[in-house]
């Protein structure tokens, strides 16, 4: 499969101020369409791994190692230039904004002209089954149809890989099981490469991911 | 931009708000006490001599200046924390608290200088109140001769300050009170058998009394050295120490400056003495409190005493609301003689003949306002935007205006600008208003911003947003009501200034204030209550838009809806 390639390198977080690394260094290579799982103990620092990454790591911690997309050192590029795209356990959808124009916010700025972007908006809410929901107020929706939301909101910036912050477990179980096979349907269609954090090995099983387990002793 | 260089414009962000804001006080400071010590080349004074200090003294009624000052200041600030703390102790249901809150927006958001004239018109021998109950209870058919406002002992300042105070530091202990678990910790107090309000005064006043410390501080600073309210109020012969300064610095002769300066210095001793009696206090009451607590004392009177407490701080409350009633009355007047309890005769008349003055007036006070609210609004946002967790801590010295007697360094200010060439008149007027209008701004705003979801943003740059566009587009859209809040606040503190009119604007700058206080003690309390009415006026209308721009902007935004005190 040709595609963009997300690599860690020697990977690892340490708090400022203080020398021991949270996990000991990673490296990983994720391929495009390909999901991994990252699993571990609470607090080993999962999220904030998945910040590094993504270029939203707080001032309390310092990267080490470098992060590579399509072959690119993005180590010290800031968060909104490196294409890497996020959906965090609460959907974050902005709530000033209507759900259509949640998704409009991150669509692509090579679409252009309005009939055009508002015509790929609702072209979205529809694979999402939310259809004619473009002026909805964003907190008058469900838990499941607020995540639906996100992930379109994600996918219309045409991101380069993805990053999912235990996306699911904000969610009762029969709704989790319909918006996992959403996530990963739409995942396998767009075949960039993935990484989620979960505490719930569910979440790697059903979507056939290769999994990671960081450890503050080792990572393997 | 690289890290580096983002560091540096952070750098440069917090270091010109800080400057803005310290180098004034500095500089102002350091000419009063030039000045103060006979060191003004401008008048062939070319010291450091004593001699100001010596001529300080020997003026007339200085040092029961100095005394009265001290006395009105303190006793206002205390018992305005009892009263404000047993209000808050009485608001035990959610109804109670709005209630509250309604009853004291209006007393809140009302300049001290409207509410102190309004406050004169009802309990002045000839008030509102001496007419209500005269003849028929009094047996009044002139006022009486007993000094009621302007008495000797300020008794009617400190009344004053009670009425502005009061619902202040309520609203600080109320949002204190909301970050301590009251309820369960009552509950548990209960259970070792103590009564309700014995639990409150001993469980969680020590808790919010620790939280409103530096309002408490605002307070008794702006208690010992108010002016606007002690000319309107306070006793005249001798006046507190600040009025008294600043007549001796406002005097034509100009040899009255160096002992006026040294007055604005011995204004920031008495500040810094009175801070010292205060915490002396506190550490008293502590000890007695842990006493208390180690004898296992289940009753101590406390309870009762906030109880009491509450009960005058509703009246104080009603007193509030008359003056501002009072002020309505008056200013739609035409002929209302002792010891009727309504107008004889009513009339829009002067109002209309008035309307021109009064409008260039409150335009140019609305003006200002909105000049240093906006600047402070930006200083604040650059600040609160660039500050990391040690700027955080830094950001207390931004509220140093507020501690610091107004006297004791926007004269020295005042001369600080005529040296350096920089004019007086509307820009100094306006840059003076925002030393106590950032403040202000910065105790609205801090909590929201920092509280707010980081990960909002972190959504909108995985979404390809910049800095700029992740602040304009996101970050403030949904701090509206905490930045219309805001800015509500900067207006109304801006139109309350005096002072710093006064110092800065070099007589060239009226507001609706410097009018209200010199119309004061003029002869027709129907324009002076036009001029009252209108400078509670203005902050009424900011805090109405305030609360109904977000409403109406975010009324199908279920979110964002009552986000808004």
């Amino acid at each position: 499969m040709t595609g963009p390639v997300l690599e860690l390198q020697d990977l690892t977080i340490v708090p400022t101020g203080s020398g021991a690394a949270l996990f000991p260094p990673l490296s990983l290579r994720v391929t495009p369409g390909e999901l991994v799982a990252v699993m571990g103990p609470s607090g080993v620092g999962k999220s904030t791994l998945i910040s590094a990454i993504g270029g939203h790591l707080d001032t309390a911690f310092a990267l080490r190692g470098r992060v590579r997309l399509e072959g690119t050192d993005i180590t010290s590029l800031p968060a909104e230039a490196r294409r890497i795209g996020v959906m965090f356990q609460d959907a974050l959808l902005f709530p000033h904004l209507s759900v259509g124009d949640n998704l409009a916010f991150g669509l692509s700025p090579e679409i252009r002209g309005r009939r055009q972007r508002c015509a790929a908006v609702e072209a979205a809410l529809d694979q999402a089954g939310l259809s004619g929901f473009y002026e909805r107020d964003p907190a008058t929706l469900s838990g499941g149809q607020r995540s639906r939301a996100a992930l379109m909101r994600t996918l219309l910036a045409r991101p380069k890989a993805l990053l999912l912050d235990e996306p699911f477990s904000g969610l009762d179980a029969a709704m989790r099981d319909e918006l996992r096979s959403f996530v990963f349907a739409h995942l396998r269609r767009i075949g960039i490469p993935t990484l989620i954090v979960s505490h719930d090995p569910e979440d790697a099983k059903a979507g056939g991911a290769r999994i990671v387990t960081l450890d503050a002793g080792r990572a393997r | 931009m690289s890290p580096a260089q983002r560091r540096i414009a952070r750098g440069a962000a917090l270091g010109l708000v800080g400057a803005g804001i310290l180098v004034p006080v500095a500089a102002g400071l350091w000419q009063t006490t030039l000045t103060a010590f006979g060191m003004v080349p401008g008048l062939s004074q070319t010291g450091p001599s004593l001699r100001p200090w010596r001529e300080l003294v020997a003026l007339p009624g200085a040092l029961e200046s100095l005394r009265l000052s001290l006395v009105t200041g303190l006793s206002a600030t205390l018992l305005a924390l009892i009263l404000s703390l047993g209000l808050v102790a009485a608001l035990t249901t959610a109804r109670r608290m709005r209630l509250a809150r309604q009853m004291l927006a209006p007393i809140l958001a009302a300049p001290h200088a409207a509410t102190a004239i309004g406050l004169a018109f009802l309990i002045a021998p000839s008030g509102w109140i001496a007419r209500l109950l005269s003849p028929w209870a009094t047996g009044w058919q002139v006022p009486p001769d007993i000094a009621t406002v302007h008495d000797r002992a300020g008794l009617a300042l400190i009344l004053g300050l009670l009425v502005k105070e009061v619902p202040f530091l309520a609203l600080m202990a109320l949002g204190a009170l909301s970050q301590v678990p009251a309820r369960q910790q009552i509950a548990s107090a209960r259970a070792l058998g103590m009564a309700r309000a014995e639990a409150w005064a001993r469980v969680v006043l020590p808790q919010v009394y620790a939280r409103i410390r530096l309002p408490v501080f605002v307070t008794l600073a702006f208690s010992l050295s108010v002016v606007d309210m002690a000319i309107i109020l306070g006793p005249s012969t001798p006046p507190t120490l600040a009025v008294a300064v600043t007549r001796w610095l406002q005097a034509p002769d100009v040899m009255r400056m160096m002992p006026g300066a040294a007055g604005a210095l011995a204004q920031l001793g008495v500040m810094l003495l009175a801070m010292l009696i205060w915490v002396t206090g506190e550490r008293a009451l502590a000890a007695v409190g842990r006493a208390l607590a180690r004898r296992g004392a289940r009753r101590s009177g406390t309870g009762f005493g906030l109880r009491v407490a509450g009960g005058l701080a509703v009246l104080l409350t009603v007193l509030g609301l008359l003056a501002l009633m009072v002020l309505a009355l008056w200013s739609v007047t035409w002929r209302w003689s002792f010891p009727n309890a309504l107008p004889q005769q009513w009339s829009l008349r002067l109002w209309r003949d008035g309307a021109e003055g009064l409008a260039s007036t409150a335009g140019a006070t609305l003006e200002i306002a909105l000049a240093a609210t906006l600047v402070a609004l930006i200083l604040a946002i650059g600040w609160l935007q660039a500050e990391g967790p040690r700027a955080r801590r830094l950001s207390t010295l931004l509220l140093l205006p507020l501690l610091i007697p107004q006297v004791s360094f926007l004269f020295g200010l005042d001369i600080a600008f005529l040296r350096t060439g920089l004019p007086e008149g509307w820009v100094a007027v306006v840059w003076g208003h925002v030393l106590y209008v950032l403040p202000y701004v910065m105790i609205v705003l801090a909590g929201p911003w920092r509280a707010f979801d980081r990960r909002l943003e972190a959504t909108a740059a995985a979404l390809g947003a910049g800095p700029v566009r992740r602040l304009i587009a996101v970050r403030l859209p949904v701090l509206l009501g905490p930045l219309t809040a805001a800015a509500a606040v900067g207006v109304a503190v801006s139109v309350a200034q005096y002072l710093p009119t006064l110092f800065l604007g070099a007589g060239r700058v009226a507001t609706l204030t410097t009018e209200a206080v010199t119309l004061s003690s003029g002869p027709d309390r129907r324009i002076a209550a036009i001029y009252a009415l209108m400078q509670a006026a203005l902050p009424w209308l900011g805090f109405a838009l305030a609360l109904g721009l977000p409403a109406l902007a975010f009324r199908n935004r279920r979110g964002l809806r009552g986000g808004v005190e």
